[in-house]
């Protein structure tokens, strides 16, 4: 008890630079845990998206883009590929599930996909699981202009069943590119927590034959996802082998998780220099402690002294300067947590606004044992140079005056 | 025997110019169980060192320390302060309280380190000297006297058998260092502890019936020797 009220009546005594110190390693385990935190989440989260596919079939062109514009509605299409392409895949003996997307219009930004009904009524997104309406609803019937809105479109943009609208082309949202058509909406999904809430779905038809689109386009579509049979252990191979090592003018896209790591081996080099930015925060951090306390070591010699006089042991001392310095890491590991819930929500409603995949920020990850520990570790051993200095004073000289 | 037995002991320091200068040289000297004694002497004489010889904070050259039957020369640093901190008492001339801390904590730093922390008994001390109303005021919201008072509290916070007071009354005015000296010798004799106080005061001298001349006990060569 004893030990602690000294620690305590020490830090609040230098509360300035405990404060300051302590947001330093604030910093330091804010960022690590987040920036650790959130590439491991999102990777484990992106690469097990699949919208209940095995793979994406495309126009010649790289296999990330691809899957970015089919899975998650990123980035442009690299380019469309017939209907016999379509029809081809579609009847191939190891292929389940085949459904054509197409796309190339928005609403306000928010894309529309042209698919057909079987990506509702035939895929289950996750096992067990497939879209469902919100009360009221009901699917798009493919001959009419109706539209199926996302979740999260229907939140952003107010739209539910009855309402009507515009669809703008291109991808982009621009007021200048209206298309005359008026859809209906007939329905909202329920939330998936996938990358289909974020989009308005329309009959293939729609956007195939949308007023102004180039008349070629009526007879393509610009992806097609495929689900493998599952007794098909060596499909994807083969398909593999087919379109993209003997043929040159789709690509296949297979599994969409491999690709998708490709995309985290690509971007490594980000979370690599965050995470040194956030190595050498904790080196200055535990530098700030060190600094601090050393500092402040003239002035706590005739305390220190008192102390001693007292009957505390140099150990004693020892033991107080070296629980400051861990305190001051411990009371900055508090803040940590609080900035990682501040940083990772806003990571996190990005990710969330940009491509409908949730990450959690309460999820546990061992970063938030292993930095709050090391960051501890670390202030307790800032705290070694000044403890011995404590250890070191001698009682005499330091209780002057003397008679 | 007696509580305290001092015996050949000597000590001198190392001057800036490299020389041993002797400090302490007492033959003898002897201090009984709930006596108090004053010693009296200029400054300069090393009135605060034979105190911290005493208290264990400094190591003699020579000789023995013996107090409660323990002799203090021979322990061990640790030893030393856990004797200093289950026996003795020390009032300081400048109160050393500290700062950052309540009147109550500093009391209760007087004892954790012996006994242990007894918040009753430090509260009935700060009431004994008078500031059962301040136990949560910090040194600097209290006068002068009443951080005496405080330092008072402190010393006999660990049930002390000895209570060492080196110019306890060096920054009171006269009329409220004789009260002081007749408070720390009022509280001493309640808590049955011996008083060994050092002063160069004379009129705070004559309240003792023992009081001796430091210089007649130590009898320093006050030379110089070379390294």
């Amino acid at each position: 008890m004893t030990i602690w009220l000294i620690v305590f009546r020490s830090l609040r005594q230098h509360a300035l630079s405990t404060i300051v110190t302590a947001f330093s390693v604030a910093l330091a385990g804010g960022l690590l845990m987040s920036v650790w935190s959130i590439k491991q989440q999102a990777e484990a989260t992106f690469t097990g998206v699949n919208a209940g596919f095995d793979a994406v079939l495309g126009a010649r062109g790289s296999k990330l883009q691809l899957v970015l514009n089919a899975i998650f509605n990123l980035e442009a299409s690299p380019g469309n590929l017939t209907w016999s392409d379509f029809l081809d895949v579609q009847s191939n003996p190891d292929v389940e599930l085949a459904v054509p997307i197409a796309v190339g219009d928005n609403y306000h930004g928010y894309r529309l996909v042209g698919t057909t009904l079987d990506f509702f009524e035939k895929n289950e997104y996750a096992p067990g699981k497939k879209y469902a309406l919100q009360p009221g609803g009901s699917w798009f019937d493919p001959r009419r202009r109706e539209a199926v809105v996302g979740d999260f479109v229907a939140r952003k943009m107010n739209l539910k069943a009855g309402d009507t609208f515009h669809p703008f082309h291109g991808l982009i949202f621009d007021d200048k590119n209206q298309h005359s058509e008026t859809y209906v909406v007939v329905g909202v999904l329920k939330s998936s927590n996938t990358p289909a809430d974020q989009v308005i779905w329309i009959p293939l038809e729609g956007i195939q034959k949308m007023s102004g689109h180039d008349p070629k386009m009526a007879t393509e579509v610009s992806a097609v996802l495929v689900k493998l049979k599952a007794d098909s252990a060596l499909a994807g191979f083969q398909m593999d082998l087919m379109y993209n090592r003997q043929g040159n003018r789709l690509t296949f896209a297979w599994p969409i998780g491999t690709v998708m790591a490709e995309l985290f081996d690509k971007i490594g080099w980000f979370d690599r220099v965050l995470t040194l930015v956030s190595y050498l925060v904790a080196i200055v951090a535990t530098a700030s402690i060190l600094a601090s306390i050393y500092n402040s070591m003239n002035e706590r010699r005739r305390e220190i002294a008192i102390l001693r006089a007292l009957g505390a042991r140099r150990t004693t001392v020892f033991t107080c300067i070296l629980l400051e310095a861990a305190s001051i890491s411990f009371l900055g590991m508090l803040a940590g947590f609080a900035l990682y819930g501040i940083i990772f929500t806003i990571v996190a409603g990005i990710i969330r606004v940009q491509t409908g995949v949730v990450l959690d920020t309460f999820k546990f990850n061992l970063v938030m044992l292993w930095a709050p520990a090391s960051l501890i570790a670390l202030g307790a051993l800032a705290g070694i140079v000044p403890a011995i200095k404590a250890y070191r004073t001698d009682v005499a000289q330091n209780l002057a005056p003397t008679s | 025997m007696p509580l305290l037995a001092v015996s050949e002991l000597k000590k001198s320091f190392l001057t800036p110019e490299g020389f041993h200068q002797e400090v302490i040289n007492v033959k003898q000297f002897t201090l009984n169980d709930e006596v108090h004694m004053a010693l009296e002497g200029e400054s300069g004489l090393g009135k605060t060192t034979f105190l911290n010889l005493i208290a264990g904070i400094l190591k003699p050259d020579d000789g023995r320390i013996i107090i409660a039957g323990q002799a203090m020369s021979d322990l061990s640093e640790l030893e030393r302060d856990r004797l200093r901190a289950t026996t003795i008492g020390y009032i300081f001339q400048t109160f050393n309280l500290l700062q950052g801390y309540t009147c109550l904590e500093n009391v209760l730093l007087g004892m954790s380190f012996g006994p242990g922390a007894d918040k009753a008994f430090a509260e009935t001390l700060l009431q004994r000297v008078g500031l059962g109303e301040h136990l949560k005021h910090r040194p600097r919201q209290l006068s002068i006297g009443q951080q005496q008072r405080v330092a008072v509290a402190r010393a006999l916070a660990n049930r002390p058998k000895l209570v060492l007071a080196d110019e306890p009354t060096g920054n009171l005015d006269r009329k409220n260092a004789s009260k002081s000296v007749t408070l720390i010798r009022e509280v001493c004799r309640e808590n049955g502890a011996a008083l060994l106080l050092v002063s160069h005061d004379r009129e705070i001298l004559s309240q003792f019936e023992n009081a001796q001349e430091f210089g007649d006990i130590n009898k320093t060569s006050r030379e110089e020797t070379s390294p």
